[in-house]
């Protein structure tokens, strides 16, 4: 399986990959670490006609604290993730997440960024951003503008991602003293995308919780927060009961298509399922349990 | 298409050849530079048998360009002898029965050389995290494990 014919362009930098970006226009496609889009053009889902491998830029790759902020560049790759200290240090919940993507050879080459503009509803990186209320900073003609997470996955292959735009930064918000995290992920074997995946980022203030994001991966047209769920949970001391009610709304906002892992019933049970463990994990990691 | 000019390290020595930009690394390194050690599997990142390394990282072959290795330093299952003397993970693999049909110990063999300089004193479980990436059908990977930590003894006797 060899993809279809294409121009190789390798810029060096981020103004020449733009460049690039504008000349070409709807011919051209951004390759990161190739993990999505390499096999999407051997089976001719994708055809570009113009390769911009943005490999060469250094400055999309790195992984800094700055003003209450871990900025990520968008050409890290999962092995770098997991490998970060300020990462497991601040915000355990990726380096987590990354560890069960794909296997070592893989994550030695896919990136953050590529995950997430990727738009595929199967990726984990999208509900670990809705689930800590991340930022993209997405460059392009006429400058940088910042996104949040929330609101930027639309669809299926489909974000607030335009074209002739790059996606450069990841921005999250440190998690404060008395948060805590949760990741769930059902998979078939090791390597292989989520069944049903579930994403919590909590706040205890005592025992009551003041704040709480849960998110889903590949059981709905693209990822989701499961706002019902957390709303029903939010102000409240979370117990046994409040953690299967929140689990039910969390079903209810549930759209999986039936495929290999399992039909509708079974994803959507399962999505249930990996809520209550990430809830009642981000509890016990909020208590320092 | 019109070809691009690449040259890179190749298991020590300087090649260079013409390629297409959508030729995988893979194809390049068996059928042009005839080093057909590494396998081809899957041909959808799955199974590992195409494992190189590629700068000092484990990388599966069949999902990279081939002009992505331009000026890089590639290792693949015919670099791992020197002077004719076998790597200690292949000898482990020989002495542990490692292997059965074969057919994915090129890329078992890539992956553990790479695993063990990134953790020369794993656990059984480390292991089987650090080989996730590589599939084999005949052995159970019981054999594979047990080479694997033999090799790592092997490698810090030296
Ligand atoms: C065997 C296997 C198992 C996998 N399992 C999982 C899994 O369990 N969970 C998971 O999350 N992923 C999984 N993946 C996907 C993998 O993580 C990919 O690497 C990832 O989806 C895409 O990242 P990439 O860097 O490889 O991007 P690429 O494949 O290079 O690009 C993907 C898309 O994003 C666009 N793009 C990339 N970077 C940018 C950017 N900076 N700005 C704008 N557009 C950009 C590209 O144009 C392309 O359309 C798996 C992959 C394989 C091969
Ligand atoms: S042939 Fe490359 S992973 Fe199977
Ligand atoms: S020895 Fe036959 S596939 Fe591994």
């Amino acid at each position: 399986m060899i993809p279809g014919n294409f121009e190789y362009h390798a810029p060096t930098s981020l103004a020449d990959a733009l460049a690039l970006l504008g000349q070409y226009g709807d011919e051209a496609k951004i390759i990161a670490g190739g993990h999505s889009l390499l096999p999407m053009m051997k089976l001719r889902f994708a055809e570009p006609e113009h390769l911009i491998d943005i490999n060469g830029i250094s400055e999309l790759r790195g992984i800094r604290e700055e003003g209450g902020m871990i900025k990520i560049g968008a050409m890290t790759t999962e092995n770098q993730l997991i490998a970060s200290e300020i990462l497991w240090d601040k915000c355990p919940l990726i380096p987590t997440a990354a560890k069960l993507i794909a296997d070592p050879q893989v994550r030695n080459r896919g990136t953050i960024g590529g995950d997430i503009a990727h738009g595929d509803p199967g990726n984990d990186h999208p509900a670990i951003m809705l689930a800590l209320g991340a930022s993209f900073v997405l460059a392009g003609p006429d400058g940088e503008r910042t996104v949040p997470a929330d609101g930027f996955f639309l669809g299926t292959y489909y974000t607030q991602l335009e074209e002739g735009e790059i996606m450069t930064e990841i921005q999250v918000p440190v998690p404060p003293a008395g948060s805590g995290y949760g990741f769930s992920k059902l998979k078939r074997k090791t390597g292989d995308f989520a069944t049903a995946a579930a994403a919590v980022q909590l706040q205890l203030n005592g025992d009551s919780c003041t704040q709480i994001n849960i998110a889903l991966t590949n059981v709905g047209p693209c990822s989701f927060k499961a706002s019902d769920a957390a709303a029903h949970l939010t102000g409240k001391v979370i117990d046994d009961a409040l953690i299967s009610e929140a689990a039910e709304k969390a079903m209810a906002d549930c759209d999986p298509s039936e495929d290999l892992r399992g039909n509708i019933e079974y994803k959507t049970s399962m999505a249930g399922e990996m809520v209550r463990r990430a809830i009642r994990s981000a509890l016990s990691n909020a208590k320092g349990e | 298409m019109a070809k691009t000019h690449i040259q890179f390290t190749l298991n020590g020595q300087a090649v260079e050849t013409l390629v297409e930009p959508r030729e995988l690394l893979i194809h390049v390194i068996r059928e042009q530079l005839g080093q057909t050690g590494s396998h081809i599997g899957c041909e959808t990142s799955h199974c590992g048998v195409c494992t190189v390394d590629l700068n000092g990282a484990s990388l599966k072959s069949c999902t990279v360009l081939a002009v992505q290795a331009n000026g890089g330093d590639v290792t693949t299952v015919e670099g791992l002898a020197q002077s004719g003397e076998l790597h200690a993970v292949q000898e482990a693999f020989m002495q542990e029965h490692g292997l059965q049909c074969g057919f994915c110990t090129p890329g078992m063999l890539m992956r553990s050389y790479r695993f063990l300089q990134e953790n020369p004193n794993p656990t059984e479980e480390e292991i089987r995290v650090g080989m996730s990436g590589n599939l084999c059908r005949c052995t159970g990977y019981q054999n594979i494990i047990k080479s694997i930590q033999v090799a790592a003894q092997k490698l810090q006797a030296k």
